[in-house]
């Protein structure tokens, strides 16, 4: 059986599923709970001043029949007593040795941190988290993405937390940015042992359209908050990819963003995170979620022949190029399976409207369609629309060109085949 | 050894009535499943099978984790897909029944993924350490199958003492060939047979081959899994008659042999239970051109399911209801020719005058199957009642060591409710034998 021991910027747990700070890492009750489930970790939700909230304070995006595909919150930071979170993460980590507790904090001055951190190090805790993501609320109040948007502040308080910690600090870092690499360098030169990313977010979840109000609804305002959940998870492995594909940041990542299942989380580590953060899918169904993600991942290795999480880590990572170095030679066209069609004509549809009109309706009655290849880009859309498995594949036609990129062709001269379906 | 099951035997030809789901379909169904807490289809479930976490892993493609969800509750987890009367457990339960919509295909999502493990050959469970204790079993079906497989897990030695020459007891012998015939029973008992240590001992009847003191002598525990006995039987004036025959006996004939249903124009099927009504829908299978039940109740209250009615009606069976055979008629060769039957009002009890003969040419009881309590008379403290072993809770007869469970103790009930207590009884005898250090 493959070892899922995880080592996050030398945090170590069983596994690599951590609960990320939020509601489900709210109390020593949930997060001892979420560990007899088969959690790994978790990242107790922010410790601060505690705060007060609203209600509501949750919308979500329910899609085609499917609930909560995105969705967002506008809940700050713990409301419960310090004293309570301090002496709860302590009987936790008494009774959980082997598990790892990392405490997210967010205060403002100096001497703030120096004390919360002090305090997170004698309950138990095994990491920091520094919360410089929260997209609503706390950042108006100049914490959360206020600081995280300021690659200098977010140097300035790592450095001080890095001073007074004696266990590893991981920056978390706010997607609210045009490029996250600077942000991870602030980090890095701030002298922390890891990030993690993505926080949530700044998104307006929709419109109430009979009376004329965001969601969530407190009276009769709204505010923005921070979106999450499956939707999210192709924006958090960009930011995640950025940042494990540059040759100058050189930190280790817990990666966070719509994880849902074992395969998100495949996607993750192969993509260079270490361990993974979950809250929504749990928000939504439950700790009980963990043991699928713990067997999908367990199977999966096995399948591949990797012993440990090392083997897969990053392993991704160096597929992700710049378009200038893609091989613009590479030629693809669509092949339907005429034995799986089931003649929706959704392809058709697609490919004429939204594409290349390459896909023409069957002939003599039968309804498969058929495809111009001369006039197929290989642009995949047929087969994204089409609702049957396998029907559509995606075949190489050796064209007798040697591979040649946009750059090879810039700087090199290299030959490129002719443009297909440029009319 | 137990015999090869044949495979030119008449079951051959039936075709599935559920057929399996594609892996694209699995995967629709899978997704619609609301994964459920505490949720009704595991409640519903005999053997407690956390559903909506196996359903759950089929839509992540974990199909290997879903597999091991379901045989951690129910080894015969393959067959009960199959064989469940699921309208009336998990997916009766379904929440989706409130909302008047289609509940989840439990019964063929669990058969999709324990197809695949079978298919794939995988394995979840190991014997445990060698406990040096040793049980006997009586009976090959799926009370001492899902006994013996716990008790192995535990490290218990294991024999099974079955007086047939097939394995599977009733999921070989009775099931209806559209739900699952019996050589996949059998490939059944040999999945679970892999776990190793338990040794089946066909053609071994208690009593003849074997005394029950020989077996308490030789074992530290004794399961009783004998199920039930033969049909019972009328006591009519022309029972005996060529084209006569009990429905479970014909039903273990045409599974395991070959049967010739050529000219037979009308099959009478008697009684109202589930045993009737497969008996039905498998003559029409088989070819007989007319079927009809004939049934002292009325259709409300049969005490076969509704649904398997339903299905039965949909194939062309047709019904007497409050009708009861008082003889059955033959011709000067002895063969059946009609069962003489009078009426029955809601009370069941016969309408003066109204005597009537229903031509028929096969007739076929199906008012259930004998008890076999009497064998256990050998063993003081056992009890029966209404011929059935009494147990408590856990299985445990009034005999110290003596434990039962499945058809012989509850009378005849399904697959599911024979591995549940088979499973519970195991668990009574592991602390029972192990206490006894």
């Amino acid at each position: 059986m493959p070892d899922l021991t995880s080592n996050c910027a030398g945090i170590i747990s069983p596994n690599p599923f951590w609960l990320a700070s939020a509601p489900p890492a709210n109390s020593g009750d949930q997060i001892m709970r979420a560990f007899d489930h088969g959690w790994g970790g978790a990242v107790w939700k922010t410790l601060g001043t505690p705060i007060q909230n609203v209600s509501s304070r949750f919308g979500a995006v329910h899609h085609k029949g499917t609930r909560a595909i995105g969705f967002n919150n506008i809940e700050l930071i713990t409301d419960r007593p310090l004293e309570v979170n301090f002496r709860e993460i302590y009987e936790v980590k008494k009774r959980y040795p082997k598990h790892a507790i990392i405490v997210s904090l967010m205060v403002e001055t100096r001497e703030e941190w120096k004390d919360m951190i002090k305090r997170s190090i004698d309950a138990g805790a095994d990491g920091l988290e520094l919360n410089f993501g929260c997209p609503h609320g706390m950042c108006e109040r100049g914490m959360g993405s206020a600081v995280g948007q300021e690659p200098g502040v977010n140097e300035m308080i790592t450095s001080w937390a890095v001073e007074y910690s004696s266990v590893p600090v991981l920056v978390k870092l706010t997607p609210n940015v045009a490029d996250i690499l600077p942000h991870g360098m602030a980090a890095q030169r701030g002298g922390a042992h890891g990030v993690s990313l993505i926080n949530t977010i700044k998104s307006v979840i929709g419109v109430d359209i009979d009376n004329f109000v965001m969601e969530p609804r407190v009276a009769g305002l709204s505010t923005n908050g921070g979106y999450c959940g499956k939707a999210v998870k192709p924006i958090a492995l960009h930011m995640l990819a950025e940042l494990a594909r540059s040759r100058e940041f050189q930190l280790p990542i817990s990666g966070i963003g719509g994880v849902c299942d074992w395969r998100d989380a495949v996607e993750f580590l192969l993509l260079g995170s270490s361990s993974v953060q979950v809250c929504t899918e749990v928000m939504l169904r439950g700790y009980r979620i963990v043991e699928d993600m713990i067997e999908g991942l367990e199977v999966y290795m096995r399948e591949k022949g990797m012993e440990t999480l090392d083997d897969m880590v990053g392993r991704a990572v160096p597929s992700f190029s710049e378009w200038g170095n893609l091989d613009m030679n590479y030629e693809t066209v669509a092949r339907i399976n005429p034995d799986l069609c089931i003649g929706c004509y959704d392809c058709m549809v697609a490919c004429h409207d939204g594409a290349h009109q390459c896909i023409f309706p069957g002939e003599g009655g039968v309804r498969i369609p058929i495809i111009d290849e001369e006039e197929c880009v290989g642009c995949n859309l047929c087969q994204i629309v089409c609702p049957v498995p396998d029907c559509i594949e995606m075949v190489e036609i050796q064209n007798g060109y040697a591979p040649a990129s946009w750059n090879d062709h810039v700087n090199d001269g290299a030959t490129l085949r002719p443009k297909k379906g440029a009319h | 050894m137990a015999a090869p099951i044949k495979p030119d035997r008449s079951e051959a030809i039936f075709e599935d009535y559920k057929p399996a789901l594609s892996e694209h379909g699995a995967l629709l169904e899978a997704n619609r499943c609301l994964y459920c807490e505490d949720a009704p289809c595991t409640i519903a479930c005999p053997t407690g099978i956390d559903v909506a976490q196996f359903i759950r892993k089929i839509a992540t493609g974990n199909i290997y984790g879903s597999a091991k969800t379901i045989f951690e509750s129910n080894i015969l987890g393959m067959s009960c897909s199959r064989v469940c009367p699921v309208e009336v457990l998990c997916a009766g339960s379904c929440v989706y029944n409130e909302l008047h919509e289609s509940p989840i295909a439990i019964g063929k999502l669990q058969r999709y993924t324990t197809d695949i493990a079978f298919e794939k050959q995988w394995r979840f469970f190991e014997a445990g350490e060698d406990s040096g204790k040793s049980v006997a079993l009586i009976g090959a079906g799926p009370a001492s199958l899902a006994c013996a497989h716990e008790l192995r897990r535990q490290g218990h030695a294991c024999t099974i003492y079955e007086k047939r020459e097939v394995v599977g007891g009733l999921n070989t012998t009775g099931v209806a060939p559209y739900k699952m015939k019996a050589d996949r029973s059998v490939e059944e008992v040999a999945w679970i047979l892999e776990i190793g240590g338990i040794d089946v001992q066909c053609g071994v009847e208690i009593g003849k081959d074997i005394s029950w003191a020989e077996l308490e002598a030789r074992h530290d525990a004794i399961f009783l899994g004998f199920g039930l006995g033969p049909d019972s039987v009328m006591g009519l004036e022309g029972e005996d008659l060529e084209g006569v025959q009990g429905a479970v006996e014909f039903i273990e004939e045409f599974k395991l042999e070959q049967v010739n249903l050529t000219g037979v124009e009308h099959a009478l099927v008697i009684g109202g239970g589930n045993t009737a009504l497969d008996m039905v829908r498998e003559l029409v299978r088989l070819g007989a051109p007319r079927v009809s039940l004939v049934y002292r109740g009325s259709e409300e209250r049969m005490t076969g399911y509704t649904h398997e009615w339903a299905a039965g009606k949909l194939e062309g069976v047709t019904a007497h209801w409050q009708t009861q055979p008082v003889a059955f008629v033959g011709d000067e060769h002895g063969k059946v020719t009609a069962a003489r039957c009078v009426r029955y009002n809601a009370d069941k009890k016969p309408i003066g005058g109204t005597e009537h003969d229903i031509p028929a040419d096969r007739i076929y009881l199906a008012i259930g199957q004998g008890k076999l309590g009497a064998l256990v008379q050998g063993l003081e403290g056992v009890q029966t009642q209404w011929g059935c072993v009494v147990i408590d809770e856990h299985g445990a007869t009034g005999r110290a060591g003596v434990w039962a469970g499945g058809d012989c103790a509850n009378g005849g009930k399904e697959v599911v409710n024979a591995a549940a207590e088979g499973k519970a009884a195991a668990q009574a005898m592991h602390t029972y034998m192990m206490g006894e250090q």
